[in-house]
């Protein structure tokens, strides 16, 4: 049905044929249709009830190194015309021309999610709030604030192309999070957790809802007693999950290929090179069902694939965006991803872990007579020029002879891509993965990071304590 | 009348009953240039136009509010967002102190952002100014091997805010700026830096200021190496500096005080800073790249004393957590319902950057932060960042460093401030900067 489409066929032929008018290497019209709703719950009151529609459509054209680009709310014939007009303005070849091609037929990727957001009530969401609520207030006195946000955000996406690609995907993500004050004599102390999961309302699952809301409120606790964490060198072992951020951070923004074409990567022309412990087998994968960067098709329509990146340490391949692919000459990896119609797409991650080896969590924790358990990592940025990154513990305790004791305020870790990824001497078997956002030229996208326990042979801690 | 002035008063005149209605309405269009290698690497140029709607329910234990926005003008849009907003109230928990902005009888200054140049420069000229950004910048020095993208942004937007509480003001900014990413290149070590030049219009940009800043940023870096660990001071460039104040100012935000979650909290009257240290939020100021006649709610805005000569003086409000804390509005309502700073300055000191680094002697110059989302919270004040800068000896510059993290707790930085430029810098963004040296820092190296 033509409504499924966002676009009618021969409205996108339309659009396209303006758009390789003077001609053009390549056209592409991307479409898309979000809403998203918040709900916000802060000492118990219902505050923020939030929607949004987001509809819109972007026109590019690339003509040789040159890509024109214009965006409308208007997906009328006329708006889309003006837009194909604007963008090709500047990507104009002198002669020549392409034809553009009939679309072929739609490749229409279904909805993965079970509860579509749009059809729960409002007041169900705000019964995961009061129950998360209730949970996270069980545990005490010291707990003196609690707020959460649940928010789902269903976005349905149309790609056409000059080449005669015409796909879609309709990607349902939810989310809830729980943020908790704790207060006592040393001040105040914050713990976060989040649940979120490329899924509809049937994430919120009681068990899950109440481990979230628990994880929120014994980190703020644990952390009342925390003492400053230690300056210097030390070794770090990282819970599962949560420390796949690191690997997003020390190498995987220097894989994209739009840092390697233009040779401003640490990684530029490596690939067979020993670039990290043998241990490391780094894997980017759109496919991942369910995980918070997993979609069907990138946006743009380029089918969603498992990519390894680095194979027990050897650098194997970047990831790839259309326009840095046909530089090179081969296909795209399904990594080009914008925000919104309103941006062009460029190279980003999805979901990026760290595969599982032998060792289980507790012989790698035994196994260090001292350093740093961190238990959960805030987010963090690179240099991709130099590969220096810094991340942030937000949960982390002292390891004294292979045991975990004194919990520790919060701080940065700061490294060298190139030189942690060498530092892996462990890592085990207990897989899991974490949902965060990633920014990039003022660009966010959801994606998962991912890893099993493991360990760094030093690290250089930020702390406060000599 | 403007269309768009017009659309919201219509949307507005919407409420009924119990009901209040609150509508923003934003139109612009902007134009994006990107030159890479000698030629236009990506060229956007687009307009958008939206509009977010609040509807606010009185009831028997104070009032609800829903809140629905989107990114088109058209009738079908409107009806879907206002049945939303509603819808969304209805869920909310009523509470005694919700409320819309009434209008205060303050007079809003009379400030032009829109400068008449604005359109001075054609698409031709612009392609040309973002081509000769790149030339600019590789041509300056030997050692830059790479310009990633040399940019062009200029933007011309109008808001129009109407409540059916009477709030009805229009406003209009223009902007531009250009921005450039290089990698310098030496004995087979890259370093990055970036380069900014910003104005209300296109002809006010200098392709010279931004490639100079660019090509010190990166070049200076150069031969980094490991700071040592040690406490010392810790001198914040303007670029820095800003950041810095955009964290602080998070503690200074009326809502995170009555919610309990800021460590200024209860402490008006008291020394919170060095004496030397007095910050205003000044969105009156027409020098300040975030000034506007109005805030997000419609008041006017107006100067607001927060930390002077040292002591915590206030904190900014709008309409809901000035009620929650028995004041009125600051004029400091961003958009979405949140409050905040809007436009910080620091009284000046009376030295510039260099006198300061010589005042300090030993130290180390900050020149960017990295992992602030992550390394810094606002509500305990711990601090800890990643940094590149150069090591203060003797009074100079030194070798630079990376690889660093810097440490101490927002609290006692604010005290151990020894000295304030008086080179301030005005930046895109929340906080005009100036060179801060602080003492007392953690610094964790080789």
């Amino acid at each position: 049905m033509a409504t499924d489409l966002l676009l009618e066929p021969d409205v996108i032929d339309a659009v396209l044929a303006v758009a390789v008018a003077n001609g053009a290497d390549f056209a592409e019209i991307f479409v898309e249709d979000t809403r998203s709703t918040t709900t916000t719950m802060d000492q118990r009151r219902v505050e923020d009830l939030m929607s949004n529609r987001s509809r819109g459509a972007g026109v590019r054209v690339i003509v040789g190194s040159t890509t024109g680009y214009a965006h409308t709310a208007d997906l009328s014939l006329a708006g889309l015309l003006a837009a194909a007009e604007a963008a090709r303005s500047v990507a104009q070849r002198q002669s020549g021309g392409a034809t553009v091609v009939a679309v072929g037929a739609a490749q229409v990727h279904a909805m993965r999610a079970e509860i579509e957001p749009s059809s729960v009530d409002r007041a169900r969401r705000i019964e995961v709030l009061r129950a998360a609520d209730d949970i996270a207030r069980s545990h005490g006195g010291a707990i003196s604030q609690v707020q959460l946000s649940i928010a789902d955000n269903s976005r349905r996406i149309l790609v056409a192309n000059s080449l005669g690609l015409l796909s879609t995907d309709h990607q349902v993500r939810s989310r809830l999070n729980v943020s908790c004050v704790a207060s006592g004599d040393t001040g105040m102390q914050t713990g976060r957790a989040t649940l979120a999961a490329t899924a509809g309302f049937e994430l919120f699952a009681p068990e899950r809802v109440a481990e979230t809301a628990n994880n929120a409120a014994r980190q703020a606790i644990t952390k009342m007693s925390a003492r400053p964490a230690p300056s210097g060198d030390f070794p770090i072992v990282l819970a599962n999950g949560f420390g796949g951020v690191l690997f997003h951070e020390a190498c995987g923004h220097g894989l994209e290929a739009d840092a390697i074409v233009k040779k401003t990567s640490i990684y530029a022309d490596r690939v067979g090179e020993l670039v990290a412990s043998e241990l490391v087998t780094l894997v980017d994968d759109g496919t991942c069902d369910g995980e918070w960067g997993a979609i069907a098709i990138d946006d743009e329509g380029a089918p969603a694939s498992r990519n390894v990146l680095i194979e027990n340490g050897v650098l194997t391949d970047y990831m790839w965006d259309y326009v840095r692919a046909t530089q090179e000459g081969r296909a795209s990896s399904g990594n080009g991803r914008r925000q919104t119609y309103q941006d062009l797409p460029m190279v980003r991650m999805t979901n990026t872990f760290l595969e599982t080896r032998d060792a289980t969590p507790d012989q790698i924790i035994a196994d260090t007579p001292y350093g740093v358990y961190v238990a959960a990592l805030g987010g963090g940025q690179v240099d991709t020029s130099t590969g220096d990154f810094v991340f942030g513990m937000t949960e982390a305790y002292l390891i004294e002879n292979g045991e975990i004791t004194a919990p520790l305020r919060e701080a940065n870790l700061v490294g060298n891509g190139p030189d942690v990824l060498a530092r892996v001497d462990a890592v085990a078997n207990d897989f899991a993965m974490a949902p965060g956002t990633c920014g990039k030229w003022g660009q966010q996208v959801p994606v998962g990071s991912g890893q099993p326990t493991m360990r760094l042979t030093g690290m250089t801690v930020g702390g406060t304590a000599a | 009348m403007s269309e768009i002035r017009e659309l919201a008063r219509r949307i507005a005149g919407e409420a009924t009953g119990n009901e209040q209605i609150e509508v923003v309405v934003a139109s612009g269009s902007d134009t994006n240039v990107t030159a890479y290698q000698g030629s236009v690497e990506k060229f956007t140029s687009a307009t958008s136009a939206g509009f977010s709607i609040r509807v606010l329910l009185d009831g028997p234990s104070g009032a609800r509010i829903g809140t629905a926005s989107t990114g088109a003008l058209d009738d079908e849009a409107v009806a879907e967002a206002l049945a939303q907003a509603r819808d969304n109230a209805r869920f909310a928990t009523e509470d005694e102190f919700l409320a819309f902005a009434r209008p205060d009888g303050v007079a809003a200054p009379e400030i032009d952002l829109v400068s008449p140049l604005f359109d001075a420069l054609s698409t031709a000229d612009k392609i040309e100014m973002a081509l000769e950004l790149e030339r600019a910048t590789r041509a300056g020095d030997a050692r830059i091997r790479q310009v990633q993208a040399a940019t062009y942004v200029d933007y011309r937007s109008a808001s129009v805010i109407v409540s059916s509480l009477g709030i009805d003001v229009e406003t209009a900014e223009t902007g531009a700026y250009l921005s450039v990413a290089t990698i310098a290149h030496e004995n087979g070590e890259n370093q990055s830096g970036y380069g900014l030049s910003v104005g209300r219009a296109g002809s006010e940009l200098s392709v010279e200021t931004a490639a100079r800043d660019a090509i010190r940023r990166s070049t200076e870096m150069l031969g980094a190496v490991k700071a040592p660990s040690t406490r010392t001071t810790a001198v914040f460039d303007s670029r820095t500096a800003s950041e810095l104040l955009s964290i602080i100012s998070s503690a200074l935000s009326g809502d995170m005080v009555v919610r309990g979650r800021s460590f200024f909290a209860g402490r008006v009257g008291e020394k919170v800073a060095a004496d030397a240290f007095t910050l205003v939020d000044d969105p009156t100021d027409i020098r300040h790249f975030a000034a506007s006649p109005v805030d997000g709610e419609g008041l006017a805005s107006r100067r607001n004393a927060l930390i002077t000569d040292g002591t915590l003086t206030g904190f900014v409000y709008d309409t809901v957590s000035a009620r929650r804390a028995g004041t009125a509005s600051t004029g400091n309502a961003l958009r979405g319902g949140v409050t905040g700073c809007r436009a910080l300055q620091l009284l000046p000191g009376a030295d510039d950057f260099d006198a300061i680094i010589r005042q300090v002697g030993e130290g180390i110059v900050v020149r960017s932060l990295r992992g602030v989302h992550s390394g810094v919270n606002p509500i305990s004040g711990d601090f800890s960042v990643g940094i590149t800068g150069r090591m203060i000896r003797q009074g100079q510059l030194a070798e630079p460093v990376r690889e660093v993290t810097i440490a101490s707790s927002l609290q006692k930085m604010l005290l151990d401030v020894v000295a304030i430029g008086n080179d301030i810098e005005w930046l895109p963004g929340l906080a005009a900067g100036q060179t801060i040296a602080i003492s007392d820092i953690t610094v964790t190296g080789s």
